[in-house]
Formats: C-alpha cells, structure tokens, sequence
C-alpha cells in the first residue's frame, strides 16, 4: 500500500513540473504583469520600470523560472499581488471554507443521489421514474449561478437561511483552524456551529444539484443492472426477503460506479464553486480564485492551479484506495 | 491503474467502439430513436432551436441594434420599460428590442456553441489521429496530455484559459469553451480508429489492396462520423452553459451590443435581477431548454449507438 | 461479513483519532469571546468594503480600500471638511506658508495622544516626515506611490528612479509647532496634505515593530508586522483584529484620543464584499449596516426599503481619449474631426439614461467641485448634422476608429465601461463612423496599452481626484508630452505652459484664475472628450446617523450613531 501511494506521488511529478512551466511562461508573457498589478491605478512608466528592476521582473524569463521553482519546492509560492499575504497562507485560510462547502455539497448528493436513484429504478416506468429523471436532466442544463441567484431570491427569506457569507455579524467565532464548523465545536460555540451550518445550506444545496443528478443517473442505471444479474435473482428464488436482498446485495454491488461518480464529481465541484462561491459571497478557495483573476494576480493563480492539480492527484488516488477496499476484486498493487 | 480517469474514459471508448459496426449499423440505430419519446422530444427541441437560429434575423420584428426606448431607460431611478405595444417582451437597458434580441440571440448562442465544438473537434480529430496514425511513443505521449486535460475540472480549464487572454473577445470564449472538448475527441477520434482496424470492412478493403489514406478517409473517418456527432451534440450543451459561466465572472464576451444569450444572462442577473428579472429569466429558460435538448438528443443517440442495446 | 465488521473496526479506529486531535486543539483554542461586552452603549457598526486591504501602514498604500479604514484610525496634519473638498484643521490647527511657498509652518494641536499613550508632537511629525525622506530600499520606495508623486525623491534614491526631493528638512520650533523646508514650491500644496498617505503615525509604534521594512522578490512585497498588526495614529478609532478568513476587520473607539472627537461608536467593522449583489443581499439580511457603490440601478429599491441612499458630491470625471499619434493620427490631428465627435456623441441621452442619480454631462476636464472649474470654456452639446456637416469638411466621412474600452473593472468615475462603449460606439455608427471595438483587460495591459503603446484611437477612461487642485486633473492628463493622447511640444498649442503656469501660480485667486484660463484653453483645442461626472453613492441602513457622503469618498464614522 505504502509503495503504491509513494508510486503514485512520484508519476505526479513530471505533469505538475511541465504544467508549473507552462503556467509560469504563460502568465509571465501576458502584458501588464505583476509590477502593474502591483502599482494600481496611480502607476506611471516610470514607476512600472523602476518597480520590474526592483524585483528582478527584468531578468531573463528562464532565471525568474527557477528562482520561482526554488522557492515553490519550499512551499513558498510567494506573496498575493492583492493581499501581499504569502498565497499559501493565504490557501491555507480559504481552503477550509471551500472544503466544508464541498463536503456539504457532496453529503446532500450522495444522500439525495442515491435514494432518488435507488427510488428510481424500484418503480422503473412509473411516474416517479420519470419525474426524477426529467429533474436530473434539468438540473444539470441549469447555469449555476442562475441557480444560486433563483435561490437567493426565493428560499433565502421564507427558510430564514442567510443568503451570503460565512457568519452572521455578532458571533464572532473563535478561529482556530478556519473550519467554522469544527472550530465551533471545539470551543464550545454552538451558536457559531449553528450558525455555520446555516451558512452552508444554500450555497451546499447550489453546488451540489449537478453531482446529485449525475448521482442519481449512475445509481438509478447500476442499480438496475444488478436486479439483471444472476445472484440478485438466486438471492430472490431462495427465497430472501426483499428488504435483506436490497440492503445486503442490491446497494453494496451498486455502489462501486457511484463511488467513482463520487470521485469525478468531486473534481468539478471546484468548478462549480467558483461560481458559487462568487454568487454567495463565501470566502473560499473559488472566492480566491475569482478575485485572482480579476485582479490578474499571478502568483495567486500560479499556486492555485498547481494546486488544482495536486488536489486532482489526491482524490484519484483516494478513489482507487477505496475502490480496493469496497471491492475485494479490485487489489492495490 | 487509475479508477477516475478510466471512468471518464469508458463513455468515450464506448462511443467509439460502435463505429466499428459501419454505417448500417447508424441506420438501425436511428430507426430505433425514432421509436424513443426521449429522443424525440430532444430532437424537436433541437431542430426548432437549429430553425429559429438561421432564420432569426427574419423572425426579429425589430432591429435588435437600434435602440429604440433610450430615453425612456432611466437606470438611475431603476427604470427599464416593460411589454408595451410594439416591444412584447420590453426592453434591455438600452433600450433595444428584448424580443429581437432573444430571437437573434438564438443565431449568436449557437455560433458560438457550434465554433467551439467545432474547433474541439478539429483539434482533438489532429490529436487523435495523430495518435492513432503514429501509434509508438508519440501515441503514448500524445494521450498522456489527453489524459491530464481530461482529468482537469472542465469549467476551471475554461475559466483558466479565458482568464488568461489579455484581450478579450468572442473568439477568447469560443476558444477557452472549445478547449474542454478536445481531449474527449482526441479519445473519441483515436477510439474509433483503433476499433475499426479490425473491422471487418477495413480488412476487407486492405485485403484488395485499397491504399491505407483512401481507408483512412473513405471508410474509417465517415464511419467515425456517428459517434462523433452524438458526443458533438452532448458537448454543445456543455459548451453553452460554460459560455454563460464565463460571462458570469466577467470574462465573457465583452462587447454587450452583441445578443448573445449567455452574455444577457451573466449581465442581467448581476444588475436586473431587482428591477427586472425577466431580463434574466427570458435567456436563463432558453438557454435551460436548448442545453435540455441537446442533452436529450445525444443522450438518446449515444444509447441507440450502445452495442449493449442491439439484439 | 467479515468485511463489514472489519470496516466497523476502522471506523471506531477513525472517530477515536478525530477525537484525540480534536482534544489536543481545543486545548489550545479557548473561546475568546467573553473579553467584549458590557461597557459603552455606543453598539457596532458594520460597514461592506467592496475590495480586501492591503495592509495599513498608509504610506505604502494608494488605494481606496485600504484608506476607507486607515482614515478612521490614523490622522493627516489637515483634512477635508466633511461633505465637501475644502480644508479644515486637523492635527494642525493652522498652516501658513512663507511667502516664496518654500516653507510651512503647521501649528499643532495640543493634549493629543497616540492610541498607544504616547504623545504627539512637532517631533512626532518631523519624524513621520524624516521616515518618509529617509526610508531605505528601492523595494519600499517603490510602494510609495502618493510620495513619489508629490515629494518627488528620497534623500537617496534607490531603483531606477532619479526625482529631486521636493522635501529638504523638518524642525521642531516647540512641541507644538512643525516648520516644513521645502526645495521648492508646489502648487500642491497645501491639498496634498490631506492624503490619507501622510498621516502622522507614532513614531514609538513604528519603530518598535520595524514599519521600514518591506522586502521584494520575484513577484512578492513583504510588509512588515506594523501595518497588519499595529497601526498607531490619533484618530477616533484603533486597531483591533483582522479575520483573514471572513475579511473582516475590527476597530474600537480609541479613548485616547481627543481627535477631533472621541467615537460615538464602541466599534466599528468592516467587511469586504467584493460582489456588488452580495453586498446589497448583506444590507437587506441586516448582516451589515451600510456598503460603498451602490450600483445605480438599485438606489429606488434600497430607498424603498428604507434604507439610506447618500450621494456624494462628483469628484470624477470619464473622458473619452482622442490619440493623436495612433493609427489614424492624421486625421485626428484636424480639430473638424475632433469637434465632429464631440457633437455626435450623445452624451445627455447616457448620462439621463445609464448614470448614477447626480451625475452630470462633463463640460471639461475638472469637476464642479474644484477650484478652477468655470462654466465659461466651448461647449459641444449633442447636434447630429453638425457633426456630420464637420466629418464631411474635413474628409473623413466613414473613417474606422479603434475604439479601445476596458473590461473586468469598475471604478467611480467609470461604473460600466462596456455599457459606455456600446453607448458611444453607437453614436458614433450614427454619424457615419466606423467603430473596431478592442475590449482589454484592465489589469491584462489595457493601461499600458492605452497611456504608453498608444495603439488606439480613442479610449475610455478617467480619473478621481485625491485632493482639491486642478492640477491633480488637467495637470495630470495634458501637462506634458502624453503618448495616450499623442500630444507633443509641437502639437499642444501652448496648453503645457497654460498648466506650467497655473501650476506655479501662488495658491488663492490667482490659482484659480490660471486654471480657468488653462481649462478654456483645453475645451477649445479638445484634445479628448469629457464624457460625464459620475457620481458614486454611500449607502446606510435607515438607523444610522451621522454619515456625510464625501466627494473623496472620506467619510468619517466617528460622528456616526446608531438611533
């Protein structure tokens, strides 16, 4: 297992090397640059010269590229051109929002995803197939953020759910690690738990209607292909009752497609939560990222893309572990 | 081996395992469509959205440009006139014609989605067929890069590709949306070829001595055509919906006297929403409906091309 | 089953870890949150910020964001009276300068402390000025925009920079009153000093958590602790906390001080909402009493529910650029072609239609606001015919020009450059004009492709003055050879001498005269056409009182209660 993931980090290697290049040579050939992000709205020629010569802007591209990859190897992707905070502080605060928000999203898909699903494929051909299969078909052609925005403006008042940010003002929660949730529980705050969780209801429920249809889709096809099979039907002639049928066999042997559902999904969820986070106003990594570009702050944009990638490793990586351990057909090697 | 790739990759390879059957195989398929009330309704959907499109600038009653109410748009106040005679569905705050717009808007949403899968296909029919003519450590090298566009967030690539344009055009969208294409026809395109060299109509014709070029382009790029098609029709969805997205954050296409449905959506939504929501609702439907139908439609025809289906 | 029970094994083998890490944090993470409570009655403010702060050590800053709140912490030798761009006392109760306009003499309030206890005096203010003249690296000095542009130089200039210092030395006749030396004068003065940039900060503070040390590498500028951490002044407020994660910053009434009152707020906190719909969602779910730029579509709405719209007084002004030196120089070198626009641009249909309540048509380069402002310059009110009738004596009837227009930014004098594009380009079709549109990114090179490659045509942009001198408006645009609107010392028709002049001029009447004169000059010749004075707006919740909308969008909180 060990020499797997060891294996598996070591093949990331060379793509995150080409890609950090193309990135860096991409963002540096643009015109405008740093030094003019840097000096705002108040810069004049002169200014932008001096402030290149200052941080070395003006040295051969090749030479920045190393300076940069030295530091990057450290863990240093160098100061935001917005904040002036260094980026993976600064990744290290927003992440934490984002992956709360993911793992929301990603509970009320699975959850909702599967039971739609399974509902699904029960009453094949009834009305409450269709209708869930028309639902999946148009949550996915919905724009997001339309989406949000629709939500905002209808659920936001009636549900007395918040419509943007992560806290209300007056809470006040202590930090400590940037999990509102966690951080809460942690120190007692339940109102801030409370109120975190409040948060998280529309924007989780925004971001996570494309994985639930996709969800639902995958689980309502597996889990008719496994009433076809042989031992679904061996389970029924011998006589089993329905419900241990579906519990112990149906669902587990249908799982296996979801889960990988589960995993792809989770990497376009960054996606969506760019757009998301944007509409309500919730400070995550999809919030750091739309204002990077806004702002053209390019080590920001840098680090965050690398970043992606890295994260995109990471979870095909948990998906194969688990893969292994659900399946015992499948063995790690 | 790498389980969420693979899952990626297994609706591709499907596709493109069923150009090996030939073209007979298309007819049977389509005739097994047209039996599918799915199929129908996306394709209806899709062909009236294909007719209000080229014949849009007829169907306008007005010139979508000109505008029309300017002086009556008092933004300050917050005022956008409404349906009155003459202007069914009101205004933009230009005071242009919205029904003209939205009917125009048909023609621009579709060039755009049609441009970018086009280009997707184009680039990824290079790549692919590059693989596939090559085959060795250019095939190898050449889908190692398919791989890891396609392991990447879709919308992510797009928005990093737009956000880095400095001049930001309708072309900037078209090529930033096309990208996500391009790995899955790279896939799709080397698929399909790989799968029909042993199809029995390429032996068949190699076994006469037909010239490899000549099979390459008389029988295994017509037959890779269908499946094609089908992931085309699933990618202009996608590729709609990701234009609006874009014009959302504000890397859209930025010249606003262009009617284009994202662009009215991305706008109206962030400024119209209190004042005048229909200019959001109006080009959200459409948009919702089109992507709708051309889900549907390539859904139904990616299924009807499943050889899983055939008895 | 075996299975199953195997994954239960690790389950409970998961929870328990969870648990161990949890304890082991919250050992060290206590709630803080009964130190707050009780004490003044004056309650909270929360205000929306639309961007993040740099940091807030002013100096090194040059943005209205990070202002908006050092403003109400750290105080500039003279300010701005409320609502309006004149100058009152501040830290200096008066101000006189020597008749060669080389030297100030600032008498300084007295009893005034530092929010950290100590006192401020002539030496603190020597001492900021000295901080600013001797701050060592080119690093530092780079970020010393609003220095640079009115002190000039440093005692040693490092970078590529070579500006003469305009400051020569600072004394302190008593305690409480601060001589400036000046090299030379400057018709800048004594405006500038109220710049949010030169606020006097306590040099204890400073000094103790090494305010000069900002490093640069690649593409990083390091700050130092003090402006994230200790920001010192005088003002009504000080610093408390700052929540990266929920970008939120904290002040509190500053008991200390007696500058120029003590708050009526306990507390006063900003939040940065970068989305304009998110902020108008915060006011309307009471998470924030009040937000800056409102858009304009919004103002009846927000009225509507009772909230309070404040308009503040134009300190803006959007052009429309005309390049001389561009592609089609030539033919924007006739004065026919550049009038013909002007007539045809229908700038009261945009203004009426698409602008803000209280904006105006633009009929010159300087705002009503400012001294130098005069009705008396050529006006060019919409007239189709005419402009067509103009294009055809000078030739260039269907002429195409390359419009260039930004895109991803908003700033007040230019709240929807894409809508101002469609507006003028339209127009202009109207009049037989040819348009090539080329959007750019703001921050992807549109300024440098604009001001220094001069690859346009005609542009958009525009500018909010910092303080009241027409110089800062005219003087900026068309005092000197200028690639963005290809003017040159052949070229500008005696309009650089016009501004040198006025520039010079002894500040008062004659000033003001010297600019009306230069802005008469400069509506004759039209070397670019203003558009409009936009108007940005403040607004508030309908409980808060004591907000005044100002031109330079200085609003002061610490009159504010909340009824």
């Amino acid at each position: 297992m060990l020499r797997f993931l060891v294996r598996r980090l070591l093949q990331a290697i060379p793509t995150l090397l080409i890609l950090s290049i193309l990135v860096f040579a991409w963002l540096r050939s643009l015109p405008g640059g740093p030094a003019s992000a840097l000096l705002g709205d108040k810069a004049t020629p002169e200014k932008l010269a001096n402030l290149n010569h200052v941080l070395g802007l003006d040295q051969p591209i090749f030479v920045q590229y190393f300076k940069f990859l030295g530091r990057a190897i450290t863990g240093d992707f160098g100061n935001s051109l917005v904040s002036a905070r260094p980026v993976m502080s600064e990744i290290g605060t927003f992440l934490p929002a984002t992956i709360e928000l993911g793992i929301s999203a990603m509970i009320i898909a699975v959850v909702a995803g599967i039971s739609f699903g399974y509902l699904a494929a029960r009453f094949r051909g009834q009305v409450v197939d269709n209708v869930i299969i028309v639902l999946t078909l148009v949550g996915v052609a919905v724009p997001i953020f339309f989406l949000g925005y629709m939500m905002q403006d209808l659920l936001s008042t009636p549900l007395g759910l918040p419509s943007q940010g992560r806290q209300a003002p007056g809470i006040d929660a202590t930090v400590v690690t940037h999990f509102a949730i966690l951080d809460g529980m942690m120190t007692g705050e339940w109102d801030a738990v409370w109120d975190a969780i409040k948060h998280l209801i529309l924007p989780a429920l925004a971001l996570a209607t494309i994985p639930l249809a996709v969800i639902t889709r995958i689980t309502r096809a597996s889990v008719l292909d496994v009433f076809n099979e042989d031992f679904i039907r061996t389970a029924n002639s011998k006589g089993l009752t329905q419900p241990v049928v579906r519990q112990r066999h149906v669902l587990r042997n249908a799982l296996l497609p979801v889960i990988t559902t589960i995993g792809l999904q989770t990497g376009a969820l960054l996606g969506g939560a760019v757009l998301t986070e944007r509409v309500f106003n919730f400070r995550g990594l999809g919030f750091l990222l739309a204002e990077g570009i806004d702002k053209r702050d390019y080590p920001r944009l840098q680090a965050l893309l690398l970043l992606g990638a890295l994260v995109y490793v990471l979870v095909n990586m948990l998906v194969d572990i688990s893969y292994g351990l659900i399946d015992p057909r499948v063995r790690v090697r | 081996m790498n389980t969420l790739l693979n899952k990626k990759k297994e609706p591709i390879d499907k596709l493109a395992a069923a150009s090996a059957g030939g073209r007979s195989l298309g007819a049977e398929a389509l005739r097994r469509m047209l039996r599918s009330p799915v199929a129908i309704v996306g394709g209806v959907i899709t062909l009236l959205f294909l007719l209000l499109a080229i014949f849009a600038p007829l169907l306008a009653p007005k010139d979508p440009q000109v505008r029309y109410l300017q002086d009556q748009v008092v933004l300050g106040r917050g005022i956008i006139p409404g349906a009155q005679p003459g202007f069914p569905l009101g205004v933009d705050d230009f005071g242009r014609d919205f029904l003209s717009r939205l009917l125009i808007g048909a023609q621009q949403t579709l060039l755009v989605g049609v441009l970018a899968t086009v280009i997707g296909v184009l680039l990824g029919a290079l790549i692919g067929g590059l693989a596939g003519a090559f085959g060795g450590w250019v095939d190898t090298v050449l889908m190692r890069i398919v791989d890891v566009l396609l392991a990447f967030p879709s919308l992510l690539l797009a928005i990093s590709i737009a956000a880095l344009f400095a001049k930001p055009s309708q072309w900037t969208v078209i090529i930033a949306v096309s990208i996500i294409g391009v790995p899955i026809f790279a896939r799709l395109l080397r698929g399909s070829m790989l799968a029909q060299r042993e199809a029995d109509h390429v032996l068949a014709a190699t076994s006469l001595g037909v010239k490899r070029t000549t099979i390459v382009f008389r029988h295994m790029l017509p037959n890779s055509l269908g499946p094609v098609i089908v992931q085309a029709t699933l990618t202009l969805a996608t590729a709609i919906l990701e234009a609006a997205a874009l014009s959302f954050l504000g890397l859209g296409d930025p010249d606003p006297t262009r009617a284009e449905w994202g662009l009215m959506l991305g706008n109206a939504s962030q400024h119209f929403l209190d004042i005048r929501p229909e200019l959001a609702y109006y080009p959200a439907i459409a948009i919702i409906i089109v992507a709708l139908g051309f889900t549907l439609l390539g859904e139904s025809l990616r299924e009807a091309l499943d050889p899983k289906n055939r008895r | 089953m075996q299975q199953l029970r195997l994954t239960r094994t690790r389950r409970a083998a998961l929870i328990g870890l969870a648990g161990a890490l949890a304890v082991s944090l919250s050992a060290c993470a206590e709630s803080k949150r009964d130190e707050s409570g009780g004490g003044g009655s004056g309650g909270t403010m929360v205000f929306g910020n639309t961007g993040n702060p740099k940091m807030f050590d002013p100096i090194f800053n040059d943005e209205g964001e990070t202002f908006r709140i050092t403003r109400q912490m750290l105080d500039t030798l003279i300010q701005n009276k409320p609502g309006t761009a004149d100058l009152a006392p501040s830290l200096a109760t008066k101000w006189t300068p020597s008749n060669d306009g080389k030297t100030w003499t600032f008498d300084l309030k007295q009893g005034v402390k530092f929010s950290d206890g100590t006192a401020f005096d002539a030496k603190a203010v020597c001492f900021n000025f000295d901080r600013w003249y001797n701050m060592k690296g080119a690093t530092a000095q780079s970020q010393m925009i609003y220095y640079g542009d009115v002190f000039e130089g440093f005692a040693n200039n490092e970078g590529t920079t070579k500006g003469q210092p305009v400051y020569k030395s600072c004394e302190a006749k008593d305690d409480h009153t601060a001589v400036l030396n000046l090299t030379r004068a400057k018709g800048a003065f004594p405006a500038a000093f109220t710049l949010p940039s030169f606020a006097i900060q306590s040099p204890t503070a400073l000094q103790k958590y090494n305010a000069d040390k900002v490093t640069g590498s690649g593409t990083s500028i390091t700050y130092p602790e003090y402006g994230y951490k200790h920001p010192t002044g005088t003002g009504p407020f000080k610093f408390e906390g700052w929540d990266q994660g929920n970008g939120q910053i904290t002040l509190v009434r500053n008991d200390t001080s007696t500058m120029p009152q003590p708050a009526k707020l306990d507390k006063l906190v900003f939040k940065v909402i970068p989305d304009e719909n998110a902020r108008k969602q915060a006011l309307k779910a009471g998470d924030i009493n009040g937000y800056d730029f409102p858009a304009p579509a919004d103002y009846g709405l927000l009225r509507n529910d009772g909230e309070q719209v404040l308009i503040r007084p134009s300190f803006n002004v959007l052009y429309l650029g005309i390049n001389q030196g561009g592609p089609n120089g030539a033919k924007l070198a006739n004065p026919k072609v550049r009038q013909a626009l002007a007539y045809g641009i229908n700038r009261e249909q945009f203004v009426r239609s698409k602008l803000a309540e209280g904006s105006e048509v633009a009929t010159e380069f300087v705002p009503k606001a400012i001294s130098g402002y005069t009705d008396d310059v050529t006006k060019y009110p919409y007239d189709k015919e005419r402009a067509k009738q103009l294009l055809k004596e000078a030739g260039a009837e269907g002429m195409t020009l390359k419009f260039y227009y930004p895109t991803e930014v908003t700033r007040p004098y230019m709240p929807n450059p894409a809508d101002t594009y469609t507006a003028i380009s339209e127009d202009l079709k109207a009049i037989g004009i040819n348009v090539q549109p080329v959007a750019e990114s703001w921050n992807g090179g549109y300024k440098d492709d604009v001001q220094q490659n001069s690859k346009q045509d005609i542009h958009l942009l525009g500018w909010t003055g910092d303080y009241n001198d027409a110089g800062n408006f005219v003087g900026t645009f068309f005092g000197r050879p200028k690639p963005e609107f290809g003017l040159t010392d052949q070229n500008n028709q005696g309009i650089f001498k016009a501004l040198a002049d006025a520039d010079a001029a002894p500040a008062g009447d004659a000033h003001t005269k010297a600019y009306q004169d230069a802005n008469k000059k400069i509506m004759e010749y039209l070397p670019a056409i203003p558009i409009a004075y936009p108007t940005p707006a403040i607004v508030v919740g309908p409980k808060i009182k004591g907000v005044v909308a100002s031109p330079l969008t200085d609003e002061r909180f610490d009159t504010v209660t909340i009824g």
